[in-house]
């Protein structure tokens, strides 16, 4: 069974005909997957199904631990959506609802190279000297 | 408000910016008192409950993280 209904689909298709540059999602789950793992991954391998320029890699949260270190996942269901580089860009959890916008969001702009943010915030942020984690709470819409 | 703070974590390499359902991670929702989402912690601490438009969520952020900023 897809998650993705084939409208969707189409439309999701459209948008990625749009995309410069590569990006990588990386999924992390596990053997006997974790809620909503299973959903994620396969949310994952429907959106690299669309697209020559989305590749995915999924990796076992406790087989793969040391993928797990080097990308700082400490939790699953995580998703890293990256391109050349990792940026520090992170899913834990399932995104869907308004998050799955989110998904197609980042993978536009990873692709494109471009934040979109305003030149007085691209200069504030330049500007930092010290690490800055942010965490994003939401629940499911 | 998650693509804004993945925003952020794509133009600075200082930032790194994760999205947390908190129903898969209730511990997490306890640890930092969500009640209502979305809601931002920025280094630790809570610092934006709602939506905000990009330059009031980044002077939030970096007020509450000590980054500078005004509250």
């Amino acid at each position: 069974m897809t998650l993705l209904n084939e409208s969707i689909k189409d439309e999701i298709s459209k948008r990625f005909a749009e995309l410069e540059d590569p990006v990588r999602l990386v999924n992390f789950t596990q053997t006997i997957e974790c809620d909503y793992c299973t959903e994620t991954r396969q949310i994952m391998e429907e959106l690299a199904g669309l697209s020559d320029l989305i590749s995915l890699d999924v990796f076992n949260f406790i087989e793969d631990k040391d993928k797990a270190q080097s990308y700082g996942v400490d939790k699953i269901p995580a998703t890293v959506i990256m391109g050349k580089k990792d940026v520090g860009i992170r899913f834990y959890g399932i995104p869907s609802g308004y998050e799955f916008v989110t998904i197609l969001e980042d993978i536009d702009m990873i692709s494109r190279g471009d934040s979109g943010l305003s030149k007085a915030t691209q200069e504030k942020l330049a500007a930092l000297a010290n690490p800055l984690h942010l965490q994003v709470f939401v629940t499911p819409t | 408000m998650v693509h804004l703070a993945h925003q952020f974590a794509f133009e600075s390499d200082m930032v790194t910016a994760d999205m947390v359902e908190v129903t898969e991670f209730p511990h997490l929702g306890q640890r930092y008192g969500v009640r209502g989402v979305p809601k931002t912690v920025a280094n630790e601490h809570s610092a934006a409950d709602g939506a905000l438009p990009e330059a009031q969520f980044l002077e939030r952020i970096l007020a509450t993280a000590g980054l500078g900023g005004s509250a």
